[in-house]
């Protein structure tokens, strides 16, 4: 046989080879693709608070009470509950059939562990502890919470939609301490967890739990029937967004869940892909000041900085795209229970002589302002240079410092001045069902140096919020809500920046069945293939 | 020769210690908090130093790098901060895309080059010396991302031949296993191959210029002979080594390349650690490249010896 014989031979067999490697394969027949936000590192929900681990826990956990659609909680796990006439004791029965994924009997005593366990961890999760008095298994499925006084927040502390949220868990696992993360991932979700097939970088696999039993009531957020339509889930990790656009458009992946602004065009010319905006509620820019050194422990200086700042500035060089913003000033989301514009009258609507003005009878020394400005993540990228624009023209000397987020964290942690590595500004992001009330947003929180870093020390609003956290009656919480809003801004806690949204890109031709929520659910989901 | 491999393998011991040492600082000195970032935006500064303190991070440098060097030594590299798994096995899983992708790379490489390289030298001058080193030139300019991003479109979106990302483990199927390959080697192939291919070129030049190869074709032997036998065979001390750093080199290009294609090799694993300040798994990484680089230069030193009998160790 000649040279070319050989080589000819030997390219056939590789073609013929490759050809039968790529026919039809073992994998499940409907088997969802997704390219999350972020890949899945740790595994324990109540231990850590990042948006994929809670995501994770919505796939392979189950929750008593769940927001809905309208921000209403609603029983899940639950199946009837009744409060005393004192409202100080709460029973709860679970509902007939459910069962972990290794086919026990979920129990009483497994949710009020898992409750324990949570109420350690969460801030809302801690201030409902605190009010309760004991727990007490009655039977298998009915467990009674009583508490020291009323409080206002109970069920809506169990249907907390966002990180962290209270995720039921066997005892034998949730009896971990809560200082420890859980090596054990049983839970009662409608999806099982498969450890085996987990390859961190690579992909998480979930398989339908066969033994969930849905809830009647049709889907709506986070309440209502889990009604898997699939066998399979797998999160492929793809962490170069334009990769994860291009799979999505060559149909090897069938949903990205964060796609980038700046590749929507390509997206949208493609026919055969969809857009869902799952999180209606949507995510908050939030600019958090460090009330613990100077200049912003002046509240007169910080009330200035708020002055000077717009949002719809921020909003377009961030987002740009008018479809995906809103200006919104509610400290507590707008078209949420707890809205309104009461406060921020005059605020974050780039009043710059204003600022001067205020600026000069606080007796602004010229202290300039250490801005951290995160650079490796796109969401935020654009958002301090705004701030600095729109601070130096009232008069602020602003010191931008470019740094990558994990640096951000690591120094706005640090309580000090700025000089020894202290901090004045940064920039984040929340989702809004993070910051849907007093107690949950933990920006709010004006405890001193307990208070999240930026350290708000305010007498006033801590009384407001505490008194709203006791108080049972819808009306008058909401207008103790309105009070606590007027109060972080008279003291500018922080500065919402406006919400923005994220759709979801899919490929319409496979996946129909999103669920709104503050979340990426799988569940109603359908898959048209394999 | 046992002697000279003795003695150098013993050399790549100090010159791991070093590496330990200043990575160990760098990681420590650079900004950054993997407890912070193991917490999330929601977590208390309690937790954050809770968290601080179980993965013994509050501890004097010193300290932390007595426990680390202590466990590196008895061959445990520790666990990863965030995966509840130890650096070995996550290094494990990745070691294979890596390898796979750097081996198809090389292949593709020399393959291509070598030949390129050996006409050009032929052709001196001509328009195919010109043209080739002109890709060269190119090969060398353009960044790995935009060539995989070009490759991308139009082999696997526009014509859908190739797919886009991902890999396949050689035990999943050989064929799955090289059509995946074959998008991110030919990438990460092209700045290799105008290296290799310059190299190539130019050694040969210089061969061809030697009295022996006038002798050869004096002889009347074909000019195919002259060139592979003679000219190429004389002119491999140089290219072998070009070969060689090539390799070392790839250690930096597979970061990229993995991420374009989404490999979940070595490279991305050192990324996502490095952003993660997960210390742990970079230190094993690093001290893993720079005894592969080590070993690569020995290798590289043992083969001038197949190709010049004349050095000898």
């Amino acid at each position: 046989m000649t040279l070319k014989g050989i080589v000819r031979r030997g390219l056939a067999a590789i073609v013929v080879a490759a050809a039968l490697a790529l026919g039809p394969t073992a994998a499940p027949a409907q088997t969802i693709r997704a390219v999350m936000h972020s890949d899945l590192k740790i595994l324990d929900p109540i231990w850590a608070t990042a948006y994929i681990i809670r995501n994770h826990g919505y796939m392979i956990y189950d929750t008593l009470f769940a927001l809905d659609e309208k921000g209403q909680p609603q029983p899940q796990m639950v199946d009837h509950w009744k409060v005393s006439e004192d409202k100080l004791t709460y029973i709860f029965t679970l509902r007939d059939g459910l069962k972990w994924h290794d086919g026990l009997p979920v129990t009483a005593e497994d949710c009020i562990a898992s409750i324990k366990r949570w109420g350690a961890r969460d801030a809302m999760g801690q201030k409902l502890m605190g009010f309760i008095g004991e727990f007490k298994a009655i039977d298998e499925k009915t467990f009674s919470l009583t508490l020291k006084q009323p409080y206002g927040l109970v069920i809506l502390s169990l249907a907390k939609p966002s990180s962290n949220v209270p995720f039921m868990m066997p005892k034998r696992v949730a009896d971990t301490p809560p200082d420890q993360q859980i090596s054990d991932f049983t839970g009662s979700g409608p999806f099982v967890f498969k450890k085996d097939e987990w390859k961190p970088g690579e992909k998480v696999v979930y398989e339908r739990f066969k033994d969930y039993k849905p809830r009647q009531e049709a889907p709506s957020g986070t309440a209502g029937a889990k009604v898997v339509k699939v066998d399979r889930v797998e999160w492929i990790a793809i962490p170069d967004a334009q990769t994860a656009v291009n799979a999505l458009l060559a149909g090897e992946v069938d949903l990205v869940e964060d796609p980038p602004f700046e590749l929507f065009p390509l997206l949208k010319a493609d026919k055969n892909v969809g857009f869902a905006n799952v999180n209606t509620l949507g995510n908050e820019f939030t600019l958090r000041l460090n009330h613990a050194v100077p200049p912003f422990d002046n509240p007169k200086i910080r009330r200035a900085a708020l002055m000077a700042l717009d949002q719809i500035d921020f909003l377009q060089a961030q987002v740009g795209d008018a479809e995906y913003y809103k200006e919104c000033r509610a400290m507590f989301v707008c078209g949420s229970t707890f809205a309104t514009d009461k406060g921020s009258e005059g605020l974050l609507q780039g009043n710059a002589a204003g600022a001067r003005k205020l600026l000069q009878e606080a007796g602004y020394d010229g202290t300039p302002i250490l801005l951290m400005h995160s650079t490796d993540l796109s969401v935020l990228t654009n958002l301090a240079p705004v701030a600095k624009q729109l601070w130096e023209r009232a008069g602020f000397k602003v010191n931008m410092v470019d740094m990558d987020w994990q640096s951000l964290v690591a120094r706005r942690a640090k309580r000090v001045p700025v000089a020894e590595g202290g901090w004045n500004v940064f920039i984040t992001s929340w989702v809004a069902a993070d910051v849907l009330n007093p107690i949950s947003s933990a920006f709010i929180a004006a405890n001193c140096e307990k208070a999240a870093p930026g350290w708000p020390c305010d007498a006033t609003l801590e009384k407001l919020r505490d008194a709203f956290a006791r108080e049972t009656d819808p009306a008058k919480q909401k207008a103790l809500a309105v009070q606590v809003q007027e109060r972080a801004y008279e003291i500018a806690a922080y500065a919402p920046l406006g919400l923005w949204y994220k759709p979801m890109a899919y490929r319409k031709d496979r996946l129909a069945g999103f669920v709104n929520a503050p979340a990426p659910l799988f569940w109603n989901l359908t898959k048209k293939g394999g | 020769m046992i002697g000279f491999l003795a003695r150098r393998l013993l050399a790549t011991v100090p010159v791991l210690m070093v590496v330990a040492v200043v990575v160990f600082l760098m990681l420590r000195l650079t900004p950054g908090d993997p407890a912070a970032v193991i917490a999330g935006d929601s977590a208390s500064v309690e937790q954050v130093a809770e968290i601080r303190a179980k993965l013994g991070l509050d501890r004097p440098l010193l300290s932390q790098f007595a426990v680390w060097s202590g466990r590196v030594l008895t061959g445990n590299l520790g666990e990863s901060f965030f995966f509840k798994k130890t650096v070995a096995q996550l290094i494990e899983q990745r070691v294979e895309p890596t390898l796979s992708l750097s081996l198809a790379t090389i292949v593709i490489a020399v393959l291509v080059a070598v030949p390129l390289g050996v006409v050009a030298a032929h052709r001196r001058g001509g328009w195919l010396d010109r043209v080739l080193m002109g890709f060269s030139v190119l090969g060398f300019s353009v960044p790995v991302f935009v060539i995989g991003y070009l490759l991308i479109y139009v082999f696997a979106i526009a014509t859908d031949w190739l797919p886009v990302q991902g890999y396949v483990r050689l035990g999943d199927g050989v064929g799955r296993w090289l059509v995946h390959l074959i998008l991110p080697s030919s990438t990460l192939a092209v700045i290799y191959i105008a290296l290799i291919a310059r190299m190539t070129r130019a050694s040969v030049i210089e061969v061809l210029g030697e009295d022996y190869i006038r002798t050869a074709r004096a002889k009347g032997l074909p000019e195919r002979v002259v060139l592979v036998r003679h000219a190429l065979r004389n002119a491999a001390v140089p290219i072998v080594t070009v070969i060689g750093l090539g390799i070392g080199l790839l250690i930096g290009g597979v970061v990229v390349t993995e991420s374009v294609y989404n490999i979940p090799g070595i490279g991305r694993l050192t990324v996502d650690a490095v952003l993660a300040r997960d210390y742990p798994v970079i230190q094993a990484v690093i001290l893993l490249f720079s005894f592969v680089y080590v070993l690569l230069n020995l290798l590289i030193d043992v083969a001038y010896s197949f190709f010049d009998p004349r050095i000898r160790y």
